[in-house]
């Protein structure tokens, strides 16, 4: 067989600048990077004394596909450093606009980003001409979870409206429940979209992942739990910086990490619904083992049903909450500063999140460690396309680059977010 | 007869990639956006790339690297009109926070290894480096304010965006100030209009996501903070955000840092 380089400059529909690069010498895979050159922008550093009220502003801005993951990890880790408990229709107003954020994130993957590739489209746009339905209904329901996140948080992109505590002002019941039709609408189409998306032809690759996600005695996780694997992790969120470490790659400005003593390990949907399953609501549960969609799922390009399963999850949720929603007699609670070391860890679109600041007496923040989950899932990605682009050697070379993109995008990465991703480059000797 | 549509080209700097995402979020309009224009380079959104020139490229994100500071004399020379979108564009972003500090440390905080590691001492916005035809504000940008600006250069007239203060978009949706009635620091008074005052409606002050107005007299206002009980260091801090290097809030942090 040939020898060959496969290379994608700048990939494309991920989120922040990479490339891919595969070497293929006498018919063997011998290298593999996924080289992230979206350029670093030091946001540990430059968090070093700022005042904790400012931290979600600024952490916000790491991701504008998903701000509220940022927001919400910071301000549960810096409650936990002043031990304060955010608890009842706070607590539910945090899931809500999470909530939100899912819808949106989700569908905008599902429907924009991975979806053209199944169907062998180059976009979102080109695909809307023979499924002019499927893009509308999906920009409605993106446009869904965004209304969620704007009422709550003011706007889409980067909102003003979570502290530490709480929120600045807790929206109305009225404010709330004017989404309710909507969602309901969203809750159907969601169903709808499982059954379609899992018509799909999915390529036949399977490994021995280790999944690694938060998880809740109570609920499918958000903001709170455990963190879980199916190998044998159960920690608290405080105990991630002995698990887990963040190696320094010379081929990319994102950090890799991995589990100490292991290696490599998978996060995201498909691993929060391998390891949730049971506290998925029951519309979610059925619609799933409906279309034989159940853990454990080993293939990581079945991410996109699990997406969708949490987007019927995430508007049945939304639904739950609004109809227990009363505004809060005040929108937040009161703490006092103290000196310390917080830990926070939530369930962004893409898998966990972890944030840790140590606090002074001050409230200024001496020290941050922010580990976004495409930085926990690289080593894992690159993983897959060893083994992915061996099986489809003999595949013609466009072929061969587009399925290695859209092994890729199983993870939906987010380079923005890795590195505080991607060009494809396939090298045949 | 209709000629071929314009050709939107769409680029990335260092940023948070919130500014392009609004595009995307234009929900209601974004298929009749692309009814009006050809999207011919975007990344974010399709792996079809079609050759420049461009009739308007939108660029986000700051100037950090080597690399792209070559790379946007590029994209200046294949555009026709060159629209900077977002703070990151304008003036440099969140990430130029470096530039009041030495780079080589920040590196360290982050990277185990800072030699794998190429980038510039300063983060800088687009207009330092090539000719902006137009700036659009906001971290990030309101999405409304981005369809006026490309349906204005592409009927070649003036978009009709406010460069008055937050506060006038405050008071005309009726809001009780913030600062008057609860001593809440707020940047309104200083701040360019356009997100519809969201800080003031949802009882906090305004932090300054869409840089200075036209003419903004800073130090009056932070004058009137001082007198709220703030000091000097709150005030650098307050300055500086999402666009702590435009010139005005630069030299009003400086200032204090004294
Ligand atoms: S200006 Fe703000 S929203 Fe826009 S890319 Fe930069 S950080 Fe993101
Ligand atoms: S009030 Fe100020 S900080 Fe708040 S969204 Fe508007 S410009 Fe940004």
């Amino acid at each position: 067989m040939k020898d060959k380089l496969i290379k994608v400059d700048y990939l494309a529909r991920v989120e922040g600048e990479g490339a891919l690069y595969i070497k293929v010498k006498s018919g063997y895979v011998v290298d593999v990077k996924l080289k992230i050159f979206e350029p670093p922008r030091f946001f540990e550093a430059f968090l070093r004394g700022r005042n904790f009220m400012e931290v979600p502003d600024i952490t916000a801005r790491i991701c504008g596909i998903c701000p509220i993951a940022y927001q919400m990890s910071s301000v549960h880790a810096i409650e936990n450093a002043f031990d304060v408990k955010v608890d009842g229709i706070l607590r539910e107003l945090r899931r809500l606009i999470y909530c939100g954020e899912w819808i949106e994130s989700h569908a905008l993957h599902i429907f924009m980003l991975h979806l053209p590739d199944f169907l062998g489209y180059d976009d979102v746009i080109q695909m809307a001409k023979d499924y002019p339905e499927i893009v509308q209904k999906a920009l409605r329901l993106k446009k869904i979870g965004n209304e969620i996140v704007r009422i709550i948080g003011g706007r889409e992109v980067h909102p003003v409206n979570v502290r530490v505590g709480g929120f600045y002002r807790a929206p109305s019941k009225k404010e709330i429940k004017q989404i309710e039709d909507d969602l309901k609408w969203a809750r159907d189409f969601s169903i709808e979209a499982v059954k379609f998306l899992a018509g799909l032809e999915f390529p036949e690759f399977e490994q021995d992942y280790e999944f690694v996600a938060l998880r809740h005695p109570n609920e499918y996780p958000f903001n709170e739990g455990r963190i879980v694997s199916n190998k044998g992790i159960d920690i608290a969120v405080s105990e991630y910086d002995n698990h887990f470490v963040e190696e320094h790659v010379p081929h990319s400005n994102a950090l890799h990490s991995r589990i100490v003593n292991r290696g490599a390990y998978f996060v995201g949907p498909l691993a929060r619904f391998n390891l949730n399953f049971d506290k998925l609501s029951d519309i979610a549960k059925k619609v799933s083992l409906e279309v034989g969609f159940k853990p454990f799922c080993r293939n990581p390009f079945k991410s996109i049903l699990a997406r969708a399963v949490e987007t019927v999850y995430a508007c049945d949720e939304a639904l739950r909450i609004i109809s227990i929603y009363e505004e809060p007699s005040k929108p937040y609670v009161d703490f006092t500063i103290k000196p310390g070391v917080g830990y926070g860890c939530t369930e962004a679109p893409r898998g966990i999140l972890y944030h840790r600041y140590k606090i002074d007496e001050k409230g200024l923040i001496l020290d941050a460690k922010i580990v976004p989950p495409t930085s926990q899932n690289l080593k894992m990605i690159e993983s897959d396309l060893w083994k992915f682009s061996a099986t489809y050697l003999n595949l013609p070379e466009d072929e061969l680059t587009w399925k290695c993109e859209q092994a890729i995008r199983n993870y939906d990465p987010c380079i923005s977010c890795a590195t505080h991703f991607l060009k494809v480059h396939i090298e045949r000797e | 007869m209709r000629t071929k549509k314009p050709k939107l080209a769409v680029w990335k700097f260092a940023s948070c990639d919130g500014c392009q995402l609004s595009l995307l979020d234009c929900e209601d309009e974004l298929l009749e956006v692309v009814g009006a224009v050809e999207i011919a380079y975007f990344l974010e959104a399709s792996k079809a790339t079609i050759a420049g020139p461009y009739d308007i490229s939108l660029v986000e994100g700051s100037i950090t690297t080597p690399h792209d500071a070559e790379r946007i004399h590029k994209i200046r020379k294949v555009s026709k009109y060159l629209i900077t979108i977002g703070a990151c564009a304008t003036a440099g972003g969140i990430q130029a926070l470096r530039n009041f500090k030495d780079v080589k440390e920040f590196i360290s905080v982050v990277y185990a290894n800072p030699s794998y590691i190429e980038t510039l001492n300063k983060s800088t916005p687009i207009a330092d480096h090539v000719f902006v035809d137009f700036e659009l504000r906001g971290c990030p940008i309101n999405k409304y304010q981005l369809i006026e600006v490309i349906s204005a250069f592409l009927n070649n007239r003036k978009p009709n965006i406010p460069t008055y203060s937050v506060c006038m978009e405050c008071k005309r949706k009726g809001n009780v100030c913030v600062m008057v009635s609860s001593g809440i620091p707020c940047l309104g008074p200083v701040v360019q209009a356009g997100c519809g005052a969201i800080c003031p409606s949802y009882n906090r002050g305004c932090y300054g996501c869409f840089g200075p107005k036209e003419t903004p007299n800073v130090f009056a206002l932070t004058e009137h903070f001082i007198g709220l009980g703030l000091k000097s260091t709150d005030i650098v801090r307050i300055l500086r955000n999402f666009n702590s290097y435009a010139e005005p809030f630069r030299k009003g942090s400086e200032a204090y840092e004294r």
